[in-house]
């Protein structure tokens, strides 16, 4: 564990525990409950159950392999877990397949980067709106009526979080030719065009530097507070962990050894020992 | 004339999301489609027509088609000539079976049928990727052209399948010379190409791009990408349907299917390759290229055989050709794999920011 200086100290004003404490959390609107999930012969999930509370930031750690983005992938419907049963919003979740996520609102990012490489920054973002646009493509061919009308409105949208990212000044800019940083401020920035309700993180601070770690940061703070957006975040950076989330779950060999407020699960042993023993 | 978008401001969303952004690329379109349908039919000769001007305009509208799947929604594909065939072979049945239906109708119904076929073949593609459907599609290519020799109510009984399309009856005038025909084309190819753009810079071609560049990525944003790709593969497939009828009606006025062989599927998908993949003007510049080059060498090698008095024998021009092509494919492929139209956007940007190098 790594992490020298308090994070708190890293961005500043916007984290000071009055945002932390303002914030209203909810009830129980994802229920995972006794999750199996194997790819032949390989365990990635072992009967893991938790639930996620509107509005918090929930984190899952736990070391490499451990089945954190697996878990992701369960939430979202690309891996269809053997064993468990999901509760979204109450109720049962039949099987789900991806695109079906997005319509229930949930977005999310990936660990490595997985952008439109071909399109511009623009138009990565505008694809995140496009469950929530209804022109056909014989009205897009025509760029009639109602394909012109929604091209324009969300556009609007998406400018929004633009400005929000900060990222103005790239905008028409091809996304293969930006930095890792950017790439992965506009993987959020799509994620967020669609408006989520919940936004599932897979490590989005990897391989950046302290700056970039801190903007990434606020962002997801900003997101939380000012949309009351349900966060889900994998990151290995301890020090970042348990300064913004609410809960932590723990993973390690995809079992569930911890879950928790930041604190109990920094002291518990099972936790220290993975840690400790995975060379982190 | 300078090339600048500076000074230029946009005041609003609907301004920067015109057709093209940038006036000089407005002017310039202008002038090359008045340039095309006035300038072009006083000055050009039959000779121009028939032989290179319809020709082109035909080739580009099929890399097009090819080009909404291969380069936009990234499916390779090596039946575009068999769709042509369907496209060629349904239109003439639907002027010959339907009393008094319309030449454009025609035209329609014949890349609507391409577009049924073109969906079926695109089936294996929710399974398939990459080389493997490109071996798919290989059998497309197979397949329809051994069905339009081995049925001959296609053909309408006709010997091994061959066809003379009908006359062109545009609102109860015949187009007989060159002029009329390459207008005809010209003003299908246009509104097609206008229809291409249109769809790829919005929702639609957002989503074919997100499918060619990450699939997980896409069906996790909420893009399904079963009708995705089917519909990539239904508008191409019209495409290069329409292509294919025209190619009947206005170029040869009669044809066979063996015309549409593997040989001319490879020669529309090294059109993209040299013009530009995923770029609408790319399947402009590539089509104009690949017909341009061999007349171009059947004028200049033997030229530069005198030259350099080397012997020159007729048969060395097209092994030069083949060579040449060979060699250009190569080339686009490794170093500039957007083509042509990679480069002309490249020099537009250093247009753009003349003189001042950054
Ligand atoms: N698609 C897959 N096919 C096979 N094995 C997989 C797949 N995805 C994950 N795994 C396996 O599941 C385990 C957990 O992986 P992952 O969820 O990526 O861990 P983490 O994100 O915690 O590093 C690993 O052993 C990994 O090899
Ligand atoms: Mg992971």
């Amino acid at each position: 564990m790594n992490h020298p200086e308090p994070i708190s100290a890293l961005y500043g004003q916007s984290s000071e525990p009055s945002t932390m404490s303002r914030k209203k959390i909810g009830e129980v609107i994802l229920d995972l409950q006794n999750i199996s999930l194997r790819f032949g012969g390989v365990k990635a999930l072992t009967d893991i159950s938790f639930n996620v509370r509107a509005h918090e930031i929930r984190a899952i750690i736990g070391p490499n392999g451990a089945g954190k983005s697996s878990m992701l992938n369960v939430i979202n419907g690309v891996y269809h877990p053997q064993d468990g049963k999901i509760f979204w919003h109450g109720e049962e979740r039949k099987r789900m397949e991806p695109h079906m996520a997005a319509q229930q609102n949930i977005a999310r990012t990936f660990q490595n980067i997985a952008l439109f490489k071909g399109m511009s920054v623009l138009d990565n973002i505008m694809t995140g709106r496009i469950t929530k646009m209804k022109a056909n493509f014989l009205e897009h061919a025509l760029w009639f009526g109602r394909a012109r009308r929604e091209e324009l409105e969300h556009r609007q949208k998406v400018e929004e979080v633009i400005d929000f990212l900060e990222i103005q000044h790239i905008r028409k800019t091809p996304v293969g030719r930006l930095p890792y940083g950017l790439q992965k401020r506009v993987e959020l920035g799509r994620a967020l065009a669609a408006e989520p309700s919940m936004l599932l993180l897979d490590e989005p601070m990897a391989g950046m530097n302290v700056e970039e770690k801190q903007d990434m940061c606020r962002f997801i703070l900003d997101v939380n507070d000012q949309f009351g957006t349900t966060i889900v975040l994998i990151e290995h950076d301890m020090g970042v962990v348990m300064d913004i989330s609410d809960r932590v779950v723990v993973l390690d060999y995809g079992k569930k050894i911890g879950d928790g407020e930041p604190e109990e699960v920094k002291n518990n042993e099972d936790v220290i020992r993975a840690y400790l023993g995975a060379g982190h | 004339m300078l090339y600048r978008e500076a000074g230029q401001f946009k005041t609003s969303y609907a301004a920067d999301q015109q057709l093209f952004p940038i006036r000089q690329d407005r002017i310039g379109v202008l002038v090359l489609l008045a340039v095309a349908f006035l300038g072009v039919p006083l000055l050009a000769s039959e000779y121009w027509f028939s032989a290179i001007l319809i020709p082109f305009l035909i080739f580009a509208l099929a890399a097009l088609g090819l080009n909404i799947l291969t380069g936009y929604a990234g499916q390779l594909s090596l039946g575009s000539a068999a769709f042509m065939a369907v496209g060629a072979y349904a239109a003439y049945n639907f002027q010959l079976r339907i009393e008094g239906l319309p030449l454009i109708a025609s035209f329609i119904c014949g890349g609507l049928t391409a577009a049924a076929v073109g969906i079926l073949f695109g089936l294996p593609s929710l399974r398939i990727k990459g080389f493997y459907l490109a071996v798919a599609t290989l059998a497309a290519q197979f397949f329809i052209v051994w069905c339009l020799t081995k049925f001959p109510w296609l053909s309408n009984n006709s010997s091994s399948g061959v066809i003379s399309t009908q006359k062109l009856m545009l609102f109860g005038h015949e187009l007989n010379t060159p002029v009329e025909k390459y207008l005809l084309v010209l003003g299908i190819v246009v509104v097609m190409a206008l229809a291409a753009k249109n769809m790829v810079r919005s929702t639609t071609g957002r989503a074919w791009m997100a499918v060619r560049d990450m699939d997980v990525a896409a069906s996790v944003i909420g893009i399904r990408l079963m009708p995705t790709k089917l519909l990539a593969f239904a508008v191409s497939s019209f495409y290069c349907g329409v292509a294919g009828a025209l190619y009947a009606f206005c170029y040869l006025g009669s044809v066979e299917p063996d015309g549409f062989s593997l040989e001319m599927s490879f020669k529309i998908l090294f059109m993209i390759i040299i013009g530009g993949v995923g770029s609408i003007m790319g399947s402009f510049l590539g089509a104009a290229f690949i017909l341009l080059l061999p007349i171009f060498l059947d004028v200049a090698l033997p030229f530069l055989a005198e030259l350099f008095g080397l012997p020159f024998a007729s048969a060395t021009v097209s092994h030069i050709q083949i060579l040449v092509f060979g060699a250009l494919i190569m080339f686009f492929l490794i170093v500039e794999p957007h083509g042509l139209a990679r480069l002309w956007q490249i020099a537009k940007e250093k247009l753009r920011l003349w003189p001042f190098p950054h």
